[in-house]
């Protein structure tokens, strides 16, 4: 299944809930397009919820690096809620896993955003 | 798998990617390997099939994309073979460098050798051909074996 995403926003903070895969070709692509719209609207707190995400190739790792530095040099937050085991241990043995700021709680996420 | 081996001509497109992949994961569950394991071959010979379609062939509609699938009583054996110029082996950084840790690409080839038991990676001025090697029943004692 292909990248579903859909975006809410709680306190301030720009929660964007995927499903499917994030992979070389349409999956990298619309995870690329959700966080170019937001950055153009100016919203620059974006928390990935990744918790129905069940495959990432290493496409979708660049992907997911880019996001994060694309934020990062706008001046902007990007944190990785709810990771599933096989994203988890694809993170480990990249390790971009201490380079991400990775939450397991939606609450304390949305809190630890500046 | 209808015989101990079989292989197969794609074209160079990202269908061939997820069939690669698609086919991968069937024939490793039918082989027995466990879930994670199954998960593993099949992201392997994904990347490989990525690094065939886009690196070797570059999506030229003339070259094609051969897969091959052989079982042993001892290993699954996956050969992915291009039409492309051949993989320069001393361009692939580390993805692991601090100074790589942020690149958007570059963690194919690595994830590969992560995931399989052993990686033969050929580069030849027609092509590159990658042999992916799980064993039935795991690592040999001692660990991940040296692969080229």
């Amino acid at each position: 299944m292909n990248l579903k995403t859909s975006t809410r926003q709680v306190d301030g903070v720009n929660i964007v809930d995927c499903s499917g895969r994030i992979t070389l070709g349409e999956g990298s692509v619309v995870l690329r397009d959700v966080v170019k719209d937001l950055l153009s609207k100016g919203q620059k707190k974006i928390l990935l919820n990744l918790g129905d995400v069940n495959y990432i190739d290493s496409s979708g790792i660049g992907e997911l690096v880019s996001a994060y530095t694309t934020v990062k040099n706008q001046g902007g937050e990007l944190k990785l809620l709810n990771l599933t085991k096989k994203v988890h241990d694809l993170l480990q043995i990249t390790k971009l896993y201490t380079v991400f700021d990775v939450k397991d709680d939606e609450t304390s996420a949305v809190k630890a955003f500046r | 798998m209808a015989g101990d081996r079989f292989s197969y001509k794609l074209d160079s497109t990202l269908e061939t990617v997820d069939s690669a992949e698609q086919t991968a994961s069937r024939i490793a569950s039918e082989t027995g390997f466990g879930e994670d394991e199954v998960m593993q071959i099949a992201m392997a010979v994904r990347e490989a099939a990525v690094n065939a379609v886009l690196h070797g062939n570059a999506y030229d509609p003339e070259k094609k994309v051969e897969l091959e699938f052989e079982r042993t009583s001892k290993d699954l054996v996956i050969t992915v073979r291009d039409q492309g110029r051949g993989m320069d082996l001393s361009k692939i950084p580390d993805p692991l460098a601090p100074e790589n840790l942020l690149k958007t690409s570059g963690r194919g080839i690595f994830l590969i050798r992560s995931f399989m038991d052993v990686v033969e990676i050929h580069p030849s001025q027609t092509g590159t051909e990658i042999k992916l090697i799980k064993h039935v029943h795991g690592p040999a004692e001692g660990g991940k074996e040296a692969s080229q």
